[in-house]
């Protein structure tokens, strides 16, 4: 019976979802391999702590809390250190991280000071025997590996929404871990976080996602595209490379190849042609939408629903309507 | 300045890939090759730096088949001075492996900058330029958009979900470069010319043990083709209708 370890992340003194997908997928390893702990580490500034009680909600059996006024930022010189010091000294099966640009950063400098074996990004897990087996979307989406990991520590990052956050209480015993490293003294520091689109929800997390093309023609023609969003209420807004490369949106919101990569629950594309470079971002999206004015345009063959016409004119009929079915369900 | 960039073959994507008779691995058959997209930002970013700390150098160092040779061509016909093939017929699946490799290469050779691509499109894996980073004991800022580098310190950018951060860093130090710091040169004529003559060194790569094992390799499945609501606006309701539904996302 092994414990499994689990890294949370947090930003301006807050956990993040990731965090607990990162809880629950570590607790779902530890129950799947003979029903050994789950211990989750968060670190930040003084009173990081409070996040424990939310830990333990969903599966941590124990907290460590690693507390310094220079982890107020992600510090990843210090955290690296702490994190490999307590892998080895914990003996664990696992260790999870998140899929996220804090977790992809952070779980590679683990892997490398441990030696020890990393499966990136997985969309779903499972034990085979002595072995933990990562499925882990390769070649832009076109095929889907499995990674298999026999050695412990196995290291794994999880991709975003890939793993549901379940109720699953336990004790969450706090325990104070120091920094392996003086975080002070790193040689890198992240000096500033700029929030982008604040209280809007991150592709990453959102359950619908409403992407502008170029078929939009202008940045200002964008409020069509947030209009939309609003109406469902909880939705991102997300581009192409021909919208990003205009600067009629930031890059941080291109869907792609080289863009994000989301599987929302609903994606509504809008005036986007569905070139296979935009295809790779969100082709996993349970449910696709498509409007566009050509009925060739390649968006099409991967639309569950289509509709062939003037954004300008669908655009906003289709948020009214929206609005108008959720004000009424 | 010394800097070294490493650049990966990878498969141009724009094809239907098979998956080969182990099960566990791609078929290559008529598969055409290139230098990972954000390998060719890193190559910008890295000749753009020498520009402008004149006189430098500029090394591209690729792990792969002999065939990664053209790849490697590439960068030195965009302006790069030497290029170093590490040899391997076969690749791990396993980032750390290959880190160890570049690693093994890269150490001592007194570089002020070490770039690589975010994410190499094949593997998909984003591991590889922090691993190695570790590996060597170097200050590392991972997805870079903006990058202002002078008088041995460097600041950088990167995006997180929904943020930006802004670090801080000390030469000589490893970037992984995102999509957004630059836009790759198109090799000129004369710099085709002129990669002919430059230097290319080939050795066999030191992989490490591999960790992380390939079990199975499958293509996804097909998403089936939707069905056309209707035109205009005159289909909305009945989109919405299907949303509520059918698809049950409203
Ligand atoms: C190496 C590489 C990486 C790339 N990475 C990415 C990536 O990460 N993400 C990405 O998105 N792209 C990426 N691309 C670019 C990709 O190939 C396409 O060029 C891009 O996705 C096209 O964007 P678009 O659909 O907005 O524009 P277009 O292809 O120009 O399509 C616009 C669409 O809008 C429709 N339209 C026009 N007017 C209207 C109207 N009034 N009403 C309704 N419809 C209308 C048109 O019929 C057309 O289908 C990459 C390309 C390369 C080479
Ligand atoms: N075989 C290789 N040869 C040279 N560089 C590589 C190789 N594999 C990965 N890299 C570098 O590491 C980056 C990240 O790769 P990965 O971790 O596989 O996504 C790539 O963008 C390259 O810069």
């Amino acid at each position: 019976m092994a414990n499994v370890f689990a890294y949370v992340e947090t930003r301006g003194g807050e956990g993040r979802k990731a965090g607990l997908e990162a809880v629950s997928a570590a607790r779902l390893l530890a129950d799947q391999t003979g029903g050994g702990e789950v211990h989750a580490l968060v670190a930040g500034a003084p009173g990081i702590a409070g996040q424990s009680a939310r830990l333990a909600e969903v599966g941590a059996d124990v907290v460590l809390v690693v507390e310094h006024a220079a982890l107020a930022h992600y510090n990843p010189e210090a955290i690296a250190a702490t994190v490999a010091a307590r892998i080895t000294s914990g003996g664990y099966r696992a260790a999870v991280f998140s899929a996220t640009s804090q977790g992809k950063d952070l779980s590679p400098r683990v892997a490398a000071k441990l030696r020890a074996p990393l499966a990136p990004d997985a969309v779903a897990l499972a034990v085979d025997g002595d072995a933990i087996v990562v499925r882990h979307p390769m070649y832009t989406g076109k095929i889907i590996g499995s990674l298999k990991i026999t050695a412990s520590p196995a290291l794994l990052s999880i991709r975003l929404g890939a793993i549901p956050v379940t109720p699953n209480a336990k004790a969450g015993r706090m325990e104070q871990v120091q920094p392996a490293t003086d975080p002070a003294a790193a040689r890198v520091k992240v000096t500033q976080v700029v929030e982008g689109n604040t209280g809007k929800v991150d592709l990453g997390e959102a359950p619908v996602i409403v992407a502008g093309g170029r078929g939009l023609k202008s940045a200002d023609n964008f409020k069509l595209v947030e209009q939309l969003a609003d109406s469902f209420g909880n939705a991102a807004v997300g581009a192409t490379r021909a919208v990003t490369d205009e600067g009629w949106r930031p890059h941080s919101e291109q869907i792609g190849q080289t863009g994000r990569v989301v599987s929302p629950e609903l994606y509504v594309a809008v005036g986007i042609s569905g070139a296979i470079q935009h295809l790779a971002g969100m082709r996993t999206s349970k449910t696709i939408v498509a409007i566009n004015k050509d009925k060739e345009a390649p968006i099409f063959k991967v639309a569950d629903y289509g509709i062939v016409g003037d954004v300008f004119e669908v655009v906003p009929a289709l948020a009214e309507a929206v609005k108008q079915a959720k004000a009424n369900g | 300045m010394k800097i070294a960039v490493c650049i990966k073959r990878v498969p141009v994507m724009e094809v239907k890939f098979a998956i080969g008779k182990d099960g566990a691995s791609v078929d290559e058959t008529g598969l055409k090759y290139d230098v990972n997209d954000f390998d060719l930002w890193a190559v910008e970013a890295a000749l753009q730096l020498n520009e402008k700390n004149a006189p430098g150098e500029v090394t591209v160092v690729s792990l792969g088949p002999d065939a990664a040779a053209e790849q490697l061509r590439k960068a030195l016909s965009m302006g790069a001075d030497r290029a170093v093939l590490l040899k391997a017929d076969k690749q791990p699946p396993d980032g750390l492996a290959v880190a160890e490799a570049l690693a093994a290469e890269l150490r001592g050779g007194n570089y002020d900058v070490i770039f690589f691509g975010k994410k190499a499109i094949d593997s998909d894996a984003q591991t590889v330029g922090p691993m190695v980073a570790e590996l060597l004991d170097l200050p590392c800022v991972t997805s870079v958009f903006k990058l202002d580098i002078a008088g041995g310190k460097g600041t950088a950018q990167r995006a997180l979900e929904g943020a930006t951060e802004t670090v801080e860093f000390p030469l000589p130090a490893v970037i992984t470069v995102d999509e957004g710091l630059n836009k790759e040169r198109l090799p000129s004529l004369k710099g085709i010319m002129a990669a002919k003559k430059k230097p290319m060194e080939t050795k066999p790569a030191q992989i490490g043990t591999a960790g992380v094992t390939m079990a199975k390799m499958e293509l996804p499945p097909e998403r089936g083709a939707g069905r056309i609501v209707g035109q205009g606006a005159a289909a909305v309701p009945e989109l919405v209708k299907l949303l509520q539904t059918e698809a049950k996302v409203i």
